[in-house]
């Protein structure tokens, strides 16, 4: 599997900075399960990080810090979340946390023209949500006020500029209108982010937007 | 080069991991803590706030030092995703995806020359920093310490984000040509 759409030095370094709501966060740490070239370049992203943080100048602690510390160290971890077992699956290990299992545990519910979406839970202003495309369909003309993640995780898209397949990953801003084309053959499944709602170019998907949060 | 001036926290580390070393965390106790201390400072955590993170930072270390592999991350860099993930989960209530590990390799011990050659890159790009300009220098640390996305520091500083995207841009090109 060869991976050609990158996630940008912006997005990785903000990643890495801890500054992503947790929706963009999702699709970034989803994409970097399935690509060593951005998982390196983060690498180094979280050396500037600790690069940063090592140079920087401390607050002095309190007196008792350190034998609080200790105190917390013996009163034994904090429970750790259950890791869950990479099974089989299209989905990697943060995306099947956050659907609690792989594709078929997805809730779909449908928006019409047979594309089904589940919204996932994520924290602060950004939505992020699983798209099912039907093989041969187009999802709806679309802009962006804002900016918007897409990471396919099967199938393929594409649209007026280029091809999308696994594990690559659409970053479209606000100056993009598309109209991406499922490939004939699989449904097309993409796990998607955006910080404003889309708009819809004809009438009806816009009337319908606020009903189905697409 | 910093290699030999600096103390080797991944040595102290191993031996808070193997050996459970008091002595040992202590040590790095007081060269990271007050700086993670700092860090939630700067992020906006009060100081009480500050200080009980840096505390369970610390904890949370001594707790995963099993995890720390010196071949893939110096210490700095392994505490500061420690302190990171606890800031987003303090100041934000949020949760972080992290990415799916790596499955293990075939070798069970990271090979020593991959962990120093790690330091010295490490030193390297401390001291790169260190030589940045003033400016991206600042915008940088912004970034990463400040909790601040690209566009609340456009509004704070008066720059245009075009031009503090570029200066971050010049920056990060700035240290690739250092390390390169």
């Amino acid at each position: 599997m060869t991976i050609r759409h990158h996630l940008t030095d912006d997005i990785l370094m903000a990643y890495s900075a801890g500054q992503l709501p947790e929706a963009f966060s999702l699709v970034v740490s989803t994409h970097i399960s399935l690509c060593d070239d951005c998982r390196a370049a983060l690498q180094a992203y979280d050396a500037i990080g600790g690069s940063l943080l090592d140079g920087s100048v401390g607050i002095p602690m309190t007196d008792e810090s350190l034998e609080a510390t200790l105190a917390r160290i013996a009163a034994g971890p904090a429970p750790a979340r259950s890791p869950m077992r990479p099974k089989a699956g299209i989905f990697p290990a943060p995306l099947r946390d956050a659907v609690g299992g792989d594709l078929a545990s997805v809730r779909w519910r449908p928006v019409g023209m047979g594309v089904r979406q589940a919204i996932l839970p994520a924290q602060g202003s950004a939505t992020v949500r699983l798209l099912s495309i039907p093989a041969g369909q187009a999802v709806p003309d679309h802009g962006h006020s804002g900016m918007e993640l897409t990471l396919v995780l099967q199938g393929a898209f594409c649209d007026k500029n280029d091809r999308f397949q696994r594990g690559d990953i659409e970053i479209a801003s606000e100056d993009l209108e598309h109209m991406p084309v499922a490939e004939a053959g699989h449904d097309c499944i993409c796990l998607a982010a955006t910080d404003a709602p889309l708009r819809f170019n004809n009438v009806i998907p816009r009337l319908l937007q606020p009903l189905f949060r697409i | 080069m910093q290699v030999d001036s600096d103390p080797d926290w991944s040595a102290l580390l191993i031996r808070v991991r193997d050996h459970e070393d008091k002595a040992a965390f202590a040590l790095l106790f007081r060269h990271f803590a007050p700086r993670i201390k700092a860090f939630l400072r700067k992020s906006g955590a009060s100081d009480t706030l500050a200080e009980e993170c840096a505390q369970e930072v610390m904890a949370t270390v001594w707790h995963k030092a099993h995890l720390f592999d010196p071949s893939r991350a110096s210490v700095a860099t392994w505490v500061f995703t420690i302190a990171r993930n606890r800031r987003i989960d303090a100041l934000r209530k949020a949760r972080r995806p992290e990415p799916e590990d790596l499955p293990w390799g075939p070798e069970a011990e990271p090979e020593q020359s991959e962990a120093l050659e790690l330091r010295q890159e490490t030193a390297r790009l401390g001291e790169a920093l260190r030589q940045l300009p003033e400016k991206q220098r600042a915008l940088i640390e912004r970034a990463y310490f400040g909790d601040l996305s690209h566009t609340e520091i456009a509004d704070e500083t008066g720059l245009p984000l075009g031009t503090i995207k570029s200066r971050i841009r010049l920056a990060l090109e700035r240290l690739r040509h250092q390390m390169s």
